[in-house]
């Protein structure tokens, strides 16, 4: 799937956004004041701004709020719902602890349940999609919730929770990469089912339809060498999960957690650029590009 | 409404001859002619005339080369439109209610009005039936032609789809497959139509009928007695010549 | 749920205006749709004879075409040196006057040095009269390096030939078998045609290296080696005629099988058929052992007869056939190798062929009478059928191979008979009816007689006492004496070496000489561009007429620029290239169904005020002003014949069809009635048509002909023959020694095959061929921002024995050779190719600048021709001379003999040769295209 830049960015920083939202709202000692805007500043602004980034990846954003309507069936729809009563919720409550240093528990919970399932109706957006095998698994929902929850506790400054769980996080996301490529291989769908010509012979795309491209390759079929693939992957690994580790055991200086947050956030940028980059959509067996697209061994695929 | 109708009243659809499509694209821009200039936004071409040019299309021709276990191999050519999936995942994703599937007909179709151009239903669509207008920044896909084949404006036998119209070879046939009795079902019935990736769950309307086989000339042992020599020389040939003219006459 | 309110009865048109399309040669009819005075949208005439309703990918996407960015806007001179492109846009006025100055002391003095060629014309019998009206020799349309041959066997065989002139009985036909067939002509029917076979489940063969289109839907596919159809052709003659599995009542009555050769070796007209004094072939009636004229009333000629006279044995023509086709040099197993079909397989197909020929005859309860008077109550139909087109034509070979086809369906009896072939009027018509070519030039006058036309022997040449030609692009003279349609691939080559003599003006129409409409492309340009010792151009003067920039408009020194096919009148004429069925007569017409937003003009129009000015008879009236107006004028007014001229429908006072005056209001009756009119051919007419008095005497009432002109099919060519006897020294004239050997070979009376000029270059061991895809005409459809999508770069198909032995993988590139030079282009895998053979679509790539493309436009980048590897010249050989890169009968271009050499390159910038970017004489096109009139 081509990586867009809008929804990298959306799905990493609301995620994050929405984490550090989920931890504020659940604290049974929420910070409170100036402390408590910083924080409520920093995931406001995450949370909305990836929201605001995903915008821009429509063709008609003036017509966004229309999503809201569609909540009994569509993912989106849910996830457009969930992060706004998110937000109604941790607005007032955020509210509560900067102006008049109270922390309304209830509607804290709420706001903490209501982020974290903004998080995981974004994640099941993928988790539907039977037309992307490595998505439809149940990766989505564990590294999208883990990336929120360990992203969160970084960023809301949570030393211990971030250090259990940011090694968690790693492991998670390394049995879900093996376990993807484990689903992708599994998918039933080929070129002989696609066509229904399996029963004639061996089939190999001979012409595409258009000798260019089209919205479907530019979308659909993106291809990333998977050498390439593996030096991001523990690129990534390191700077989401070890390194800031490794920051965070270092003797404890607030000026630490911004260069720890920083890198995290860099890792996650570049895991969720892979997650889009090497999952394949099954209409490339039509163009005859499923082996050539998501992750591909040897040679780069000439055009 | 992005809730799929439990029932169609029909199942209106496209039943594709494989055997017998010869891949001459007529389809594909009767296609875009057609919808251009009806319903909703016209079919826009980006860079046009550059160097890489991108349309929007709702109907595209592949061409497949199949090599069978003997004999030479056989090139297929392979028309590819929406196929109005009783089950289409591209409804149940889209967060407007753009993307519907009508209960009288089963016609999956876009309100482009309602369409914020997220993309998803492309993402869902397993056929790659698709496609995001690259100027007007909606959803396009195939519509069956649903202005057509209603359309009181038209003769009674142009209410058909245009690429159905327009087919040289008649390799696409259009009507009700829930009606066991329509022509395109009795084509599914009588040359075993094929559904698309059913593994995929989408339950799809339209059906492709298979290439019959290829390169079967009956084995020479069989048809030897059709060859039977009469002779082996010019000699002899004239000789059998003059004794079946002597017959005949 | 409430599902949106959709309008499914939206208004679809203001009007709907009835034209023909122009996309390709197809002549389909189309229905216009008008919004507020705009084309809107383009679908099939459902009453249209060529097309019924449906309309191809081209048809489909003409609106496109008529809004292309290309469009020439208005008149234009060169300002820039040729092939640059820079242009002055002048008026119509500066125009014409320069063309007149150009022209007008070339016909007072010399006409010869003027010459008229036009391309995709469907005006060739209104171009052709100009021309004759000027008095050149020098004209001719693009059959020459198109499908000359495939038209000249057809019509000296048996009146009449595939191509559009004919088709199989495709309600009736049990067996349908393709051979190399080009898309552009009867592509509709052609598709219609085997969609009602497949609707049937009837078998269809294809032969053809490539397993593309229409052999992508046969039944069986044989994967045969360019340039060896003929040999495949006849050992299944031999085949055929070993087994008797031949029509011998067929044979005997309507073809010259029973005529008697002449076999006296001592005479002047040995190998010629024996005739009366009236010219009438002689046959042996069975009845009687006597000797009498073929058509005779009531005989049986006899096929199995001899006739001896003064001690000579005359044999019959099948007798000769038996001779030559029974040897076993023909037999499957000695031709398999190099037709690249298995013996076995020659074999069943010939079995396959007799058996659904004689085993599943068909007959039709229609009484008929022939031209020997005799009644009869049946109409028996062998029910399998062909057709072929350029794909076995454009050989070295193809004259002789396209016969050898026909002699195959004759011996079948499979043609116009139900479930076979059929011809469409105005054929079948006997070579001997045509006119023959003329030449002789006569300042200030009109030629001698018609340009074109088909010879009978060496007397009917075009050549002077010397033996040289008289036109210059050499048809119809010894180098390829039956060149019917002339031979425009020679045209720029011989103007550039004078040979056989200088041009001073040529006129040139829609012919993208300058590009694909060339072999050796680059060569053509660098001849268009060479100055001579003076500084002047070597071909001094250019008028070019298009409708768009094509790469020839940049070589052009004065641009007359044309409208689009929705612009514009045309007559698609009965005296031309009709558009008739087997079981109708028709004709058709253009018609502005808008009028041009530019400052252009049809360039039919143009010749109508230009031939006026020129005072050219038949282009001014008595009084010296312009005798048509326009085209428009001359397709209703002009009669060729008394009563006959270019539109056969609603003549004299709108009842008279055929025949009749001039109606003032024919095209107004053409566009009420569709576009086109259409007459059909009576039941007991519609079959056996060249010996069937229904049909004959139908034809004349219609003026198809003049009176009713049976004739018998031709398997012994005797022009051909005739070529022979002179090459023997039995004619007073004789061809050049070097080619008198070559006759021997070539110009045998009976079909023959012999390997094309080129096999055997050394090192260059494979064939390459293009075919042209469904969805482009030409270089047309690059301009066409939809068409352009589906075919914007063309790949070389690879077969898989290169793809592995070269080690090629996706996205390589190859440099592919031929003795004339070399490409690098991107490479492909097909499996369903012939192995030796490669190949890629026609006329994709572009020249830079060129159609309004952008500089980097996939056609310029990773388009190719391989006009580049061909000459139209062979390699020189041991004589030192080098021959024709054409066929030694036509004269058609052999493009399909070319042979080269592969090997793998690094994957370079682009396609090479790459060739310097032409200035657009147009603005610069759109970025972005979303039309929609309709609210």
């Amino acid at each position: 799937m081509h990586p867009a830049p809008s929804i990298i960015l959306f799905t990493t920083l609301s995620g994050l956004g929405f984490g550090m939202l989920a931890f504020l709202g659940l604290d049974a000692a929420p910070p409170t004041g100036w402390s408590a805007l910083a924080f409520l500043v920093i995931a406001f602004s995450l949370a909305g701004g990836g929201l605001l980034s995903s915008a821009f990846h429509l063709g008609h954003p003036e017509r966004a709020l229309k999503a809201f309507t569609q909540w009994r069936s569509s993912w989106l729809s849910r996830e457009a719902w969930a992060a706004l009563l998110a937000m109604s919720a941790m607005a007032p409550y955020g509210a509560g602890l900067v102006f008049l240093d109270q922390a309304w528990r209830a509607l804290g919970v709420a706001g903490a349940v209501l982020s974290l399932a903004a998080v995981f109706a974004t994640s099941m957006i993928y988790l539907q999609m039977r037309t992307v095998p490595r998505w439809n698994h149940w990766s989505p929902p564990a590294l999208f919730l883990g990336f929120a929850l360990a992203g969160g506790a970084l960023l809301t400054g949570r030393v211990t929770v971030a250090l259990w769980a940011l090694p968690l996080l790693a492991v998670v996301q390394i049995v879900a990469w093996i376990d993807q490529e484990r689903r992708e291989t599994a998918s039933d769908t080929d070129l002989a089912t696609a066509t229904g010509l399996g029963h004639v012979g061996t089939v190999r795309a001979f012409e595409p339809p258009h000798t260019g491209e089209s919205y479907l390759t530019r979308e659909m079929v993106f291809q990333v060498g998977r050498k390439h693939a593996l030096v991001l992957k523990v690129i990534s690994v390191l700077l989401f999960a070890v390194i800031p580790v490794v920051l965070l055991l270092l003797p404890f200086t607030h000026f630490l957690a911004v260069p720890a947050a920083a890198s995290h956030l860099l890792g996650a940028l570049i895991q969720r650029w892979l997650f889009f980059a090497e999952a394949r959509h099954v209409v490339a067996q039509y163009y005859g590009r499923w082996d050539k697209t998501g992750m591909r061994r040897g040679r780069r695929f000439a055009r | 409404m992005t809730s799929l109708p439990s029932h169609t009243e029909k199942s209106l659809g496209l039943v594709i001859d494989l055997d017998t499509c010869v891949g001459c694209h007529a389809c594909v821009t009767a296609c875009k002619g057609w919808n251009t200039e009806n319903y909703g936004a016209p079919l826009a071409d980006a860079d046009a005339y550059g160097p890489n040019p991108v349309g929007s299309f709702l109907n595209r021709i592949h061409s497949y080369e199949i090599q069978p276990e003997t004999g030479p191999a056989q090139v297929v050519h392979f028309p590819k439109s929406c196929l109005h999936c009783a089950d289409a995942p591209c409804v149940t994703v889209c967060p407007t209610g753009a993307s519907y599937k009508r209960t009288e007909d089963g016609i999956v179709l876009v309100n482009e009005s309602d369409c914020i151009g997220c993309g998803l239903c492309a993402w869902a669509c397993p056929y790659g039936a698709r496609e995001m207008d690259p100027e007007e920044q909606v959803m396009k896909k195939c519509t069956l032609c649903v202005d057509r084949i209603y359309n009181e404006n038209l003769p009674e036998e142009d209410r058909q789809p245009a690429c159905v119209r327009t087919c040289p070879v008649g390799a696409r046939h259009f009507g009700d497959l829930s009606d066991p009795e329509s022509d395109v079902s009795r084509l599914v019935a009588e040359r075993g139509g094929i559904e698309l990736m059913p593994e995929q769950g989408t339950a799809p309307v339209n059906r492709y009928l298979p290439p019959r086989p290829r390169d079967e000339l009956p084995e020479l042992d069989v048809l030897a007695p059709f060859l039977e020599p009469v002779a082996e020389d010019s000699k002899g040939f004239v000789g059998w010549l003059d004794r079946t003219l002597s017959r005949l006459s | 749920m409430n599902a949106p309110k959709v309008d499914t009865s939206p208004k679809v048109s203001d009007e709907i205006r009835k034209t023909t399309c122009y996309m390709c040669a197809c002549r389909c009819g189309i229905n216009v749709h008008m919004k507020g005075g705009q084309v809107a949208y383009i679908e099939g005439n459902r009453d249209h004879p060529v097309n019924r309703g449906v309309l191809c990918a081209k048809g489909a996407s003409g609106i496109m075409q008529h809004l292309s960015p290309a469009r020439l806007r208005a008149p234009m001179k060169r300002t820039g040196p040729r092939g640059s492109g820079r242009f002055e846009e002048i008026s119509w006025d500066e125009a014409l006057e320069t063309a007149v100055s150009w022209m007008k002391p070339l016909r007072e003095t010399d006409q010869s040095r003027f010459a008229f060629f036009t391309g995709r014309d469907q005006s060739q019998s209104f171009t052709s009269y100009w021309a004759q009206a000027f008095g050149t020799p020098n004209y001719a349309a693009h059959g020459g390096f198109c499908s000359v041959n495939m038209a000249a066997a057809g019509i000296y065989t048996m009146g009449g030939a595939f191509w559009e002139f004919g088709q199989p009985d495709w309600d009736r036909t049990k067996l349908f078998m393709i051979f190399g067939v080009a898309e552009d002509h009867d592509s509709n029917p052609i598709k219609m045609g085997i969609g009602k076979l497949k609707a049937r489940g009837a078998r269809i063969i294809g032969v053809n290296p490539i397993r593309t289109g229409y052999n992508a839907v046969a039944d069986e596919w044989l994967g045969i080696t360019p340039g060896t159809d003929g040999l495949f052709v006849l050992s299944l003659v031999h085949c055929l005629m070993k087994a008797g599995r031949i029509d011998l009542e067929y044979l005997a009555r309507f073809t010259d099988a029973p005529c008697l050769v002449n076999g006296d070796r001592t005479s002047d007209e040995f190998g010629l058929l024996l005739a009366n004094e009236a010219g009438k072939k002689l046959v042996i009636d069975r009845r009687t052992g006597e000797i009498a004229a073929y058509d005779a009333p009531g005989i049986q000629p006899d096929l199995s007869a001899v006739y001896r006279a003064e001690d000579v044995s005359h044999r019959t023509v099948l007798q000769h056939m038996a001779d030559k086709y029974l040897d076993d040099e023909f037999a499957p197993e000695a031709v398999a190798s190099r037709v690249g079909i298995e013996a076995s397989r020659i074999r069943a197909v010939a079995a396959e062929l007799a058996r659904v020929a004689f085993d599943e005859a068909i007959e039709l309860e229609r009484e008929w009478t022939d031209f020997r008077g005799e009644t009869h109550s049946r109409m028996i139909g062998r029910p399998v059928s062909f057709h072929a087109m350029r794909g076995i034509g454009a050989h070295a070979n193809g004259f002789q191979t396209c016969r050898a086809l026909h002699l195959l369906q004759i011996i079948l009896g499979s043609v116009e008979v139900p479930g076979g072939f059929r011809f469409k009027p105005p054929y079948p018509k006997s070579a001997t009816i045509h006119p023959k070519p003329h030449a002789g030039v006569m300042p200030g006058q009109p030629l001698d007689g018609p340009l074109l036309g088909f010879v009978h022997g060496p007397d009917d040449l075009l050549v002077d006492e010397d033996g040289n030609p008289k036109r210059i692009d050499k048809a119809f003279s010894w180098e390829n004496p039956m060149s019917a349609h002339g031979l425009m691939h020679m045209l720029i080559s011989n103007a550039h070496a004078g040979d056989p003599y200088r041009i001073d003006t040529m006129l040139l129409y829609m012919a993208n000489m300058a590009w694909n409409s060339s072999m050796n492309t680059s060569g053509v340009m660098k001849m268009l561009t060479d100055k001579d010792d003076s500084g002047e151009y070597v071909i001094p003067r250019i008028i070019y007429s298009d409708a768009y920039a094509s790469e020839m408009v940049a070589y052009a020194d004065l641009i007359l620029p044309d409208t689009t096919y929705l612009e514009r009148h045309d007559c698609i004429s009965l005296l031309d290239r009709p558009i008739c069925e087997a079981e109708a007569a028709a004709d058709a017409i253009r018609w502005p169904v808008v009028e041009p937003d530019r400052d252009v003009r049809g360039f039919q129009s143009v010749l109508c005020d230009l031939g006026a000015r020129l005072g050219l008879p038949g282009f001014v009236n008595a009084d010296g002003s312009q005798r048509y107006k326009d085209y428009a004028d001359y397709m209703q007014n002009h009669e060729r014949a008394p009563g006959v001229g270019p539109l056969a429908g609603w003549r004299g006072s709108g009842d008279e069809h055929g025949r009749g005056a001039p109606n003032p209001n024919q095209i107004s009756k053409y566009v009420e009635n569709g576009g086109f009119w259409i007459a059909h051919v009576p039941e007991k007419a519609a079959f056996y048509k060249p010996w069937n008095m229904n049909y004959q005497d139908w034809a004349v009432s219609l003026g198809l002909a003049d009176r009713p002109c049976p004739y018998l099919f031709s398997l012994w060519c005797e022009p051909l023959r005739r070529f022979q006897l002179a090459a023997e020294g039995r004619h007073r004239l004789s061809p050049p020694e070097h080619l008198q050997a070559r006759y021997g070979e070539v110009m045998d009376p009976l079909p023959v095959w012999y390997p094309p000029h080129s096999s055997g270059e050394s090192g260059y061991d494979l064939h390459a061929v293009t075919q042209r895809p469904m969805a482009m005409y030409h270089s047309w459809g690059s301009q066409n921002a939809w068409l352009r999508q589906i075919h914007g770069r063309n790949p070389l198909y690879v077969p898989t024995r290169i793809w592995k032995s070269e080690g090629f993988r996706d996205g390589d590139w190859a440099r592919l050779s031929s003795p004339h030079g070399e490409i690098v282009v991107p490479v492909a895998h097909m499996a369903a190719l012939n192995e030796n053979t490669v190949w890629t679509w026609n006329a994709i790539g572009k020249r830079k600048g060129a159609w309004s493309l952008d500089e980097n436009a996939p056609e310029a980048t990773k388009g190719f021709l391989l006009n580049h590897l061909i000459h139209e010249l062979l390699p020189p050989r041991g004589d030192g001379l080098r021959w024709a890169n054409s066929d030694p009968v036509t004269g058609q271009a052999a493009w399909y003999d070319l042979r080269v050499r592969i090997e793998k390159v690094a994957a370079p910038d682009e396609t090479k040769p790459s060739h310097p970017a032409q200035v657009s004489p147009v603005a610069k096109a759109p970025e972005v295209v979303a039309r929609k009139i309709g609210a």
